[in-house]
C-alpha cells in the first residue's frame, strides 16, 4: 500500500490522483441526490395512485412499478442511452450534445425512474398502514378525497417511511456506479481509470470504498436526525 | 422514424441460450452458497461471543456500503492477479467465471445475512428453550429447531432476493464475459441491431422476473406458518 500515490499529479497536470476521486465523488453525489430528488416526487405520484379509489389510475401505477422493477437496471440504463435517442423522433438531436451532459441526463432520469418504483411501493405501504379511521375521519370532517391525502394521509405517511426510504436513498447511491457502464466518470469509474494510469489496484480499490463507506456513514447519520425528529408519537419508532 | 429489423435475434438464440445458461448457473451457485455463508454470519452475528458478533456485523456492512458493480469490477482486476501470482498459473487460465461467483456469492451473503437474522428473530423464544431443554446442544438446536422455523418463514424473502441476484448478474457485463445480457450486447452492436438485442434481452428478464415474482406471491399464502 503506497499512499503517496494519491498525492502525485495526473499526467496532463491539472490535479492529483485524488483529485480525480474526488472529481468522482462530485459526480456520484451531484447524480445520486438530483434522481433522488426526481425519484421522491414521482414515486409519491405513483403511491397515491396505487391506493386512490380509480382503477385506472390503480392499474397505471402498478404496472409501472411491475416494469422497472423486474428489469435489471443496466438493461433499463441501455435503453436510456442506447434505443431510446434511436427511436423517438428527433432523438439525435440528444445524441450530438456534449457527452459528459448526455451522459449525466441519460443516468439522472434512469436512477430517478428506476427508483421511483421503489418509493412508490414504499409510499404505498406507508398510506395502507395507516388505521383506516384516518381517512374516513378525514372525509367526514368535510374534506375532499385530495384534501384528506394532503392534510391527512400524507403527512402522517411520509413520516412512518422514513427508515425504509434511507435504504432506498443508499441504495441509489450504490445504483449510480451502474453508470460507469455509459462512460460517466463517477466515483467507480474514476477508480478505475486510476488503476489503467498507475496500476495501483490496492490503493484504489481501498480509496474507493473508504469513499463510498463515507458517503454510506452521512447518508445514515443525516437521515437518522431527521427520523428522531419526524417519528410519530405512539408508533414504535419504525413501520410496525 | 427508425425502422425495426429483428432479423439477426432468431440466428443468434443458441448464443443467447449459452449466455442465459451461465447468468442461470452464476445465480444458483450464489444464491446455494450466499444462503449458506449468509445464514452462518446470521448465527455469528447473534452470538455472544462479541469478536464474532463485530465481525460478521462489519462484514454484512461493508457489503452493503459498496455498489455490487464495483465488488465485480475489482474481482475481475484483483482475484485473477492473485490466484495467478499465489498458485503460479499461466496467463491464459480464466479465472472470470469463478470470479463472478465468487464475487456474487460473498456479496448476496451480505443480503441473506440480514434476511436470515430476521428469521432467527421472527422464531419465538421458548423454541430454543424447550430444545436445550430437552437436552440438545445449542448447535443442534439452532440447526435441528431455530433455522428450518428462520427458513420456513423467510422463504418469500429469500427467494425475492434471488429474483433481485438474476437480474443483477447483468452487472457480469463488466468482465466482457457473456452471461444473457452481455450476449445480447455482443450480438447487438456485431449486427448494428443494439436497439432490437437491448429491447429483446429487457423483456425476456421482465417475462422471467414477473413470472418469478408472481410464483413467490402464490407461495407466501402456502409456506405460511
Amino acid at each position: 500500500m503506497d499512499l503517496r500515490i494519491f498525492f502525485t499529479p495526473v499526467p496532463t497536470g491539472e490535479t492529483t490522483y485524488l483529485g480525480w476521486l474526488l472529481a468522482g465523488l462530485r459526480t456520484t453525489i451531484a447524480l445520486s441526490l438530483a434522481s433522488w430528488v426526481l425519484a421522491l416526487a414521482l414515486g409519491t405520484m405513483l403511491g397515491i395512485f396505487r391506493t386512490v379509489p380509480n382503477r385506472p389510475l390503480r392499474a397505471f401505477a402498478g404496472a409501472y412499478v411491475e416494469v422497472f422493477r423486474n428489469v435489471p437496471l443496466l438493461a433499463q440504463l441501455f435503453i436510456w442511452y442506447f434505443v431510446v435517442p434511436e427511436i423517438v423522433p428527433g432523438g439525435h438531436w440528444f445524441k450530438s450534445i456534449d457527452p459528459f451532459v448526455q451522459a449525466f441526463l441519460t443516468s439522472m432520469a434512469c436512477l430517478a425512474l428506476f427508483t421511483a418504483a421503489r418509493v412508490c411501493e414504499q409510499v404505498r405501504a406507508g398510506i395502507e398502514a395507516l388505521p383506516r379511521g384516518q381517512k374516513s375521519a378525514g372525509l367526514a370532517l368535510g374534506l375532499t378525497l385530495p384534501q384528506t391525502y394532503r392534510f391527512v394521509l400524507l403527512p402522517m405517511a411520509a413520516r412512518l417511511i422514513v427508515p425504509p426510504l434511507t435504504s432506498e436513498m443508499v441504495n441509489i447511491f450504490k445504483n449510480s456506479a451502474v453508470c460507469s457502464t455509459i462512460g460517466l466518470l463517477e466515483l467507480a469509474a474514476q477508480g478505475r481509470q486510476l488503476v489503467d494510469y498507475t496500476a495501483h489496484a490496492y490503493e484504489s480499490f481501498f480509496a474507493v470504498t473508504v469513499l463510498y463507506l463515507l458517503v454510506n456513514a452521512v447518508i445514515l447519520v443525516v437521515m437518522r436526525a431527521v427520523e428522531s425528529r419526524t417519528r410519530v408519537p405512539g408508533y414504535l419508532g419504525s413501520r410496525k | 422514424m427508425y425502422e425495426f429489423d429483428w432479423s439477426s435475434i432468431p440466428g443468434a438464440l443458441p448464443f443467447l441460450w449459452q449466455g442465459m445458461k451461465l447468468s442461470l448457473a452464476i445465480t444458483a451457485v450464489a444464491v446455494a452458497a450466499g444462503m449458506v455463508w449468509g445464514t452462518v454470519l446470521a448465527v455469528l452475528r447473534l452470538s455472544p461471543v462479541a469478536p464474532l458478533s463485530f465481525f460478521a456485523a462489519s462484514y454484512v456492512s461493508l457489503f452493503r456500503s459498496v455498489p455490487l458493480v464495483m465488488v465485480l469490477l475489482w474481482f475481475f482486476l484483483i482475484v485473477p492477479q492473485l490466484l495467478r501470482d499465489l498458485l503460479h498459473l499461466s496467463h491464459a487460465a480464466d479465472f472470470r467465471v469463478a470470479s463472478a461467483m465468487v464475487a456474487f456469492a460473498l456479496f448476496e451473503a451480505a443480503y441473506y445475512s440480514e434476511i436470515m437474522r430476521a428469521g432467527i428473530q421472527s422464531v419465538s423464544k421458548g423454541q430454543r428453550s424447550a430444545a436445550l431443554a430437552l437436552g440438545m446442544t445449542p448447535l443442534q438446536a439452532m440447526l435441528l429447531v431455530v433455522l428450518p422455523q428462520a427458513f420456513r418463514n423467510m422463504l418469500p424473502l429469500l427467494l425475492t432476493q434471488a429474483i433481485i441476484l438474476f437480474q443483477d448478474t447483468s452487472l457480469v457485463y463488466v468482465s466482457t464475459l457473456a452471461e444473457f445480457f452481455g450476449a445480447a450486447y455482443l450480438v447487438g452492436n456485431r449486427d448494428g441491431r443494439l436497439v432490437e438485442l437491448l429491447l429483446f434481452a429487457s423483456a425476456v428478464y421482465f417475462v422471467l422476473c414477473s413470472a418469478a415474482s408472481g410464483l413467490v406471491r402464490v407461495l407466501r399464502g402456502r409456506v405460511a406458518v
